[in-house]
């Protein structure tokens, strides 16, 4: 039984960091730049729905602040795209990663300014409540995150698969001189995705704002999720997912079972393995272009 | 030579519509002047192909005219409007595609994905159904091969995509860089037959940019050569395989001269 729990809440964290590892992947799938702030933009996506909904500041109720900040990140998203990054068109991409770092610090620096540096929790329906399967008791909150997850993750599926949008997305991904021929606007396709990355990023933050008390340093959670993205294979939707999860399932069970300094590197010294052994990751799609 | 050699007799007129008219335009790379003042006319119909060596400005020419450059000087006019500068995305509706060269499909999707692309900017489901099953016609391989992906297709196959995908814009003008690039002889000739079924039998007039001189001459109707970013000679298909510069430099035709031992670039073409 307590193997089954720490399975469940390792599989809890392991969605929110898949999450988080999934806008890593859409950004540098589209537009071959790592946004560094995407833990940030997790964190923002946490307070915005924090504020809206908590009695200390609107007291919206959880079923309105969610969307909204769904959508508020959305937007930050596109704007980011439209308004700075397009004007980078043609720089170097450690110009736009140097950015993202900077928007980090920005957006933490802000985050205290209007909700505080102290720890707060969301007052979200889910928080604090249990379900009971049999004689397994697990938190509300933790089924709830992978339920979520599970449900977002075969939404994006059908997103990229199905629907013309999707498709762009991916056509414009893998060959953008090609996509540019076809007629796809692929500058206003990288806005959208750079919208997905900060929807996706928002959802990630609510999730874990409902396990937990977040505080405006969440966001460095991102460098665990950059981790678990290049464990999966960076380029692979299903990889950032399996390598959030894999770093998810590893943390409860080494801080269980091995010593607690040497718990915390478990993730790290993963990465390393996987970056000596199989540098492209778990699930890497490396294609070469034929001549 | 062989099935394309009846084109003569139903060729279109050469005073048919002129469907787009290059006027003095001048693109750079940076500040390299890629193509310095070329004018050329494509008529509703035709086949018409640029032809010329590595760097003389074809592709160049053809990126401009699809939006993906922009020109500096100069206008490109298509059914009497002035496109020069405007973004591909609408250059593509009103009816211009370009098939790049070296194929360029999306290596992960499948075929019947990359074809889907093709017809981003149209918004008629039935239209597209209707043209993917005339792509299937033409190309019978890549409806068997529908759902692979398009990355795992061979050479001749990635080229036949790249044309289905053009076509699946339902365009009127058709801008084909370099068809015959990497194919063997047999695969060039098979995709050259179904580039000139294309252009009788759906009405897609086609300009056609060609390093193979040869075949790219026996399917056209009309032809220009450019050297060094700009025009040096225009004339009517057959006229140009006759003429002894075009034999000589790009059909690699040896004359009488250079059979008596005289050395080929001491020659100077007629044109210069």
């Amino acid at each position: 039984m307590d193997v089954l729990q720490l399975i469940v809440s390792g599989l809890a964290n392991g969605c929110v960091y898949g999450l988080i590892a999934m806008g890593f992947v859409l950004i540098y799938k589209a537009t071959e730049a790592v946004n560094f702030a995407q833990g940030d933009f997790m964190m923002l996506g946490a307070f915005i729905c924090l504020g809206l909904t908590n009695a200390e500041f609107m007291g919206l109720p959880f079923w309105i602040s969610a969307p909204v900040a769904i959508l508020v990140m959305g937007a930050f998203g596109y704007a980011l795209d439209f308004v700075v990054l397009r004007r980078m068109f043609g720089q170097s991409q450690i110009a736009v990663i140097i950015l993202t770092i900077a928007l980090g610090f920005v957006l933490r620096f802000f985050a205290g300014l209007i909700w505080g540096h102290e720890p707060v929790s969301l007052q979200s329906p889910i928080a604090g409540r249990d379900v009971r399967f049999g004689g397994l008791v697990l938190g509300l909150d933790e089924v709830a995150v992978i339920a979520v997850t599970v449900v977002l993750t075969l939404a994006l599926y059908f997103y990229f698969n199905r629907t013309k949008l999707g498709v762009a997305m991916q056509a414009s991904s893998q060959n953008q001189l090609a996509a540019y021929y076809m007629g796809i606007p692929v500058k206003r396709v990288h806005s959208l995705v750079w919208a997905l990355a900060g929807m996706v990023a928002a959802v990630a933050g609510i999730l874990f704002a409902s396990k937990g008390a977040i505080d405006p340093s969440i966001g460095l959670l991102g460098i665990k999720a950059f981790a678990a993205a290049v464990i999966g294979g960076f380029g692979s939707l299903p990889g950032a997912l399996l390598g959030g999860l894999i770093v998810g399932l590893i943390e409860p069970f080494a801080s269980r079972y091995i010593a607690a300094g040497y718990s915390q590197i478990m993730p790290y010294l993963l990465l390393f393995l996987i970056l000596v052994f199989r540098p492209h990751g778990i699930l890497a799609q490396v294609h070469r272009k034929k001549v | 030579m062989t099935a394309v050699a009846t084109k003569a007799a139903q060729a279109p007129a050469h005073d048919a519509k002129v469907v787009l008219s290059v006027r003095n335009i001048e693109s750079y790379y940076g500040p390299i002047m890629a193509i310095r003042g070329v004018s050329l006319e494509v008529r509703e119909g035709q086949i018409v192909t640029v032809l010329g060596a590595n760097g003389a400005g074809k592709t160049t020419l053809m990126k401009t005219i699809s939006g993906v450059m922009d020109p500096e000087k100069g206008q490109i006019l298509y059914q009497g409007r002035d496109i020069a500068g405007q973004s591909p995305d609408r250059i593509v509706r009103a009816g211009i595609v370009h098939v790049p060269e070296g194929r360029e499909v999306f290596p992960l999707l499948t075929v019947e994905e990359n074809l889907k692309m093709g017809a981003f900017t149209r918004s008629d489901a039935d239209g597209v159904r209707q043209d993917q099953e005339m792509v299937f016609s033409y190309f019978p391989i890549l409806a068997q091969r529908r759902n692979q992906a398009a990355g795992t297709l061979s050479g001749g196959q990635q080229q036949m995509l790249a044309i289905g995908r053009g076509l699946m814009a339902r365009p009127r003008l058709m801008l084909l860089d370099e068809p015959s690039l990497g194919l063997s002889p047999l695969l060039v000739k098979e995709i050259f037959q179904i580039i000139r079924r294309l252009n009788r039998e759906q009405g897609v007039t086609m300009m056609l940019v060609e390093q193979n001189a040869k075949i790219a001459l026996e399917v056209a109707d009309y032809g220009y050569v450019m050297e060094l970013g700009r025009i040096v000679m225009a004339d009517t298909a057959e006229r140009l395989l006759q003429s002894k510069d075009v034999q000589q430099f790009y059909l690699g035709v040896q004359t009488e001269e250079a059979q008596r031992g005289q050395k080929r670039w001491k020659q100077k073409k007629t044109w210069r």
